[in-house]
C-alpha cells in the first residue's frame, strides 16, 4: 500500500490533551471528536485538514493519557498517518489497535516542512518527500504489529484466536 | 532478572524473560473508567461476547466526570452500570463507593504485590508502589483483556533509580518524582520500567510511594515499581483474602541505566507550565500569583496528603482572591478526614470540600480555570488546557506547598509561613 498526503507539522511532546482535550471526552463518536482535534494547538486545524493528510511531529507524540479518543480523533479528521521522531508508548499501542498508521523516522521530521507532500510505502517503511528528491527508511513495523494490522486490528486478531481455540 | 521481569515471567508462565521480548501474560486485574470503558464495552458487545474472562478481575470505576456533570457524562456512566449488571461485574463502584480509581483499588485490596494489572488509564502505573507490574493501555486493549484475560506486552528495559540520604522538611514522594522527571525529561524513561530503590525509598511511607509510581508515566515509563517490604506488608494486611507475592530484583539484574540522587539536596519542587519536567526548586520559583489551589487526585488525594495540607492550613486563611478546592480521593478518605477534624480546618481556612472525583485534574468539572487564570495543584499533569481554558496555567507541587500557596496567594513553601513539619 502507498500513501500520499500533505504535511502538517507539530513540535515535541504533543500530548493527548492537545490532540483531543478532556472536555470533549464525554463521547466516543469519531465525527464529534474529529471536530475538536488539535484545537488547543490550532483552533482551525479540523477545518483545514484534508483526507489523506499526514502529521509530522517531534519527540514523544501522544504522551499523556491512555485515551483512544486521540487516535480516533486523528483518524476521524481523515489523517492517514503520523510520522514522528518517537511516540509515547500507550499512544503507540492504541494507534496499532485502532489501525492508525504510525512511523518513527527522525530524518523525515528534520527534512519535511509544512505543506510538503509525503509518499509512504507502508510495507517497506520507505518515506519520500515529493519534489525534493529525498527519501528515508523509517523503523520497520515489528512482525507482531504487522500481524495485528493484517488481521485488521487487535479485536479481529483475538476473535480469530478465540474462534480457533 | 529485575522485579519487573520476574513478575512478567510469572504471568507468561516462563522461567525467564528478557527485555525486548514480546510475551502474552495472564492478568490479575483489568480496569476501566467512565472515559475509557464505554469504548471497550462497545467493542466487547459488538464482538458478540456474552461474558468476561473473570467477573472478579474486572474493575469499573466511574470517577472522571462523576457525580455526572452533564447528560453526556451520565450516559457514559450508564453504559458502565448497565454492562456491570448484565455481565455480573463484581467490582463496579457506584457513587457513594466510588473514588479516584488509583486510590480506590489499592485501598480495597483489589491490587496486590506481584500482580499484573492493566488499566485503560495512563496512571495505572500507580500500583507499582505495591511491587506489582501495572501499566496503562487503551480501550481496545482493555476490551481484549476483558475477553481473554490476557495482554500482549513487550518486556521493558529497566532503569534503576537509587535515592539516598535524608529528606529535608516538607520534601515528600511528589518532590522526588518531580525532581526525577525534571532531570530525565518527559520521555526520559520512554517504554522503560522505572525501578525506585535506595534508603530514601525504604524510609518512604506508602502514600508517597504511590505518588512516585503514579507519575512514572510522566517520564514516559511503562511502569514504575518499588520492591515490597515491611511497609508494603503492613499496608496490604487485612485488605484481601487473596495471596500476594513479593518479588525482588536479583543482584545481577540488568539495567539500561542506573541513576543516583542525593535526596538531602532536593527541595520541594514546582513544575511550571506546560510540562511536568519543567521543575524548579521552591526557592527559585519567584513571584507567581495564583487564583486556585487544588488538593486531590490519584497523585496526592490520600489521607496523608490531606493531613499535611491541614497541618499547614490550621488556623490560617487562604488569600482573599484564592479558591481552595480539597478533593478526598475515596469515600473512606473523605470520612476519615471528616472524623479527624480536617474538614473544619479546610472550611475555616475558606476552602471547599468536593466529593471524591477526578474533577478539575483533567479539566472535567468542579473547578475549571478561565482564560489567563493560574492554579497550583497536587495533580500530575500541567499540559496546555489541562484544567480548563487553553490559556490557563497549572503548576504542580506537593500538598504542603499547595496549601501554603493558597494562604500566600502566590507560590511559596510552608516555611515562609513559619510552619514546622509535624512530628
Ligand atoms: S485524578 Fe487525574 S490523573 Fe488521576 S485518574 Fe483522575 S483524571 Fe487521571
Amino acid at each position: 500500500m502507498k500513501l500520499t498526503g500533505k504535511v502538517w507539522k507539530f513540535g515535541d511532546n504533543i500530548d493527548t490533551d492537545v490532540i483531543i482535550p478532556a472536555r470533549h471526552l464525554t463521547t466516543f463518536d469519531p465525527k464529534e471528536l474529529a471536530r475538536h482535534c488539535m484545537e488547543d494547538a490550532d483552533p482551525s486545524f479540523a477545518q483545514k485538514v484534508k483526507t489523506g493528510d499526514i502529521i509530522v511531529a517531534g519527540r514523544n507524540f501522544g504522551c499523556g493519557s491512555s485515551r483512544e479518543h486521540a487516535p480516533i480523533a486523528l483518524k476521524g479528521c481523515g489523517l492517514s498517518c503520523v510520522v514522528a521522531r518517537s511516540f509515547a508508548r500507550i499512544f503507540f499501542r492504541n494507534a496499532f489497535n485502532m489501525g492508525l498508521l504510525i512511523f518513527e523516522c527522525p530524518e523525515v521530521v528534520d527534512a519535511a516542512e509544512e505543506g510538503d507532500t509525503l509518499e509512504i510505502d507502508v510495507a517497506s517503511g520507505k518515506i519520500s518527500i515529493a519534489g525534493k528528491g529525498l527519501s528515508f527508511a523509517a523503523q520497520p513495523i515489528p512482525p507482531f504489529m504487522q500481524e495485528l494490522l493484517r488481521d485488521g486490528g487487535l479485536i479481529p486478531h483475538i476473535m480469530k484466536k478465540v474462534k480457533t481455540a | 532478572m529485575t522485579i519487573t521481569e520476574k513478575i512478567l515471567a510469572r504471568g507468561a508462565g516462563l522461567a525467564e524473560v528478557k527485555s525486548g521480548q514480546l510475551i502474552e501474560v495472564q492478568i490479575d486485574m483489568a480496569l476501566g473508567n467512565d472515559i475509557t470503558a464505554p469504548l471497550a464495552i462497545d467493542i466487547v458487545r459488538s464482538a458478540g461476547i456474552k461474558s468476561v474472562f473473570d467477573r472478579e478481575k474486572v474493575a469499573l470505576v466511574p470517577d472522571h466526570f462523576v457525580p455526572n456533570k452533564d447528560i453526556k457524562a451520565a450516559t457514559q456512566v450508564k453504559i458502565l452500570r448497565d454492562f456491570a449488571k448484565e455481565f455480573g461485574i463484581v467490582n463496579y463502584f457506584e457513587l457513594g463507593e466510588m473514588g479516584v480509581e488509583h486510590a480506590l483499588l489499592p485501598e480495597k485490596g483489589l491490587v496486590l504485590p506481584g500482580d499484573i494489572v492493566i488499566g485503560a488509564d495512563s496512571h495505572t502505573c500507580t500500583y507499582g508502589a505495591l511491587g506489582a507490574f501495572a501499566t496503562g493501555v487503551g480501550s481496545t486493549d482493555l476490551a481484549a483483556a476483558m475477553i481473554t484475560g490476557k495482554v500482549w506486552l513487550k518486556v521493558p528495559e529497566s532503569m534503576k533509580f537509587i535515592f539516598y540520604g535524608n529528606r529535608s522538611p516538607f520534601v515528600c514522594g511528589k518532590d522526588l518524582i518531580l525532581y526525577t522527571i525534571g532531570q530525565i525529561g518527559v520521555d526520559g524513561a520512554l517504554y522503560r520500567a522505572m525501578e525506585f530503590t535506595g534508603e530514601a525509598i525504604d524510609n518512604l511511607p506508602m502514600a508517597d510511594r504511590f505518588t512516585m509510581a503514579n507519575m512514572a508515566i510522566e517520564a514516559g515509563g511503562k511502569n514504575g515499581i518499588i520492591a515490597p517490604d515491611k511497609a508494603t506488608e503492613a499496608y496490604v494486611r487485612g485488605r484481601s483474602q487473596r495471596k500476594h507475592r513479593f518479588y525482588a530484583s536479583d543482584k545481577d539484574a540488568t539495567y539500561v541505566e542506573t541513576i543516583e540522587y542525593d535526596v538531602s539536596k532536593i527541595e520541594p519542587q514546582v513544575a511550571f507550565p506546560h510540562l511536568p519536567s519543567n521543575t524548579r526548586g521552591i526557592s527559585v520559583v519567584g513571584d507567581v500569583s495564583i487564583d486556585q489551589a487544588v488538593i486531590g487526585s490519584c497523585t496526592n488525594g490520600r489521607l496523608e496528603d490531606l493531613e499535611i495540607a491541614a497541618h499547614v492550613l490550621r488556623g490560617r486563611k487562604v488569600a482573599p482572591h484564592v479558591r481552595l478546592i480539597v478533593i478526598p480521593a475515596t469515600p473512606w478518605i473523605y470520612r476519615q478526614a471528616m472524623h479527624q477534624g480536617l474538614f473544619d480546618i479546610f472550611l475555616e481556612a475558606g476552602g471547599i470540600i468536593s466529593p471524591p472525583t477526578c474533577g478539575p485534574c483533567l479539566g472535567g468539572h468542579m473547578g475549571i480555570l478561565a482564560k489567563g487564570e493560574r492554579a497550583i495543584a497536587t495533580t500530575n499533569r500541567n499540559f496546555v488546557g489541562r484544567m480548563g481554558h487553553p490559556e490557563s496555567e497549572v503548576y504542580l507541587a506537593n500538598p504542603a506547598v499547595t496549601a501554603a500557596s493558597a494562604v500566600l496567594g502566590r507560590i511559596g513553601g510552608p516555611e515562609e509561613l513559619g510552619i514546622i513539619p509535624k512530628d
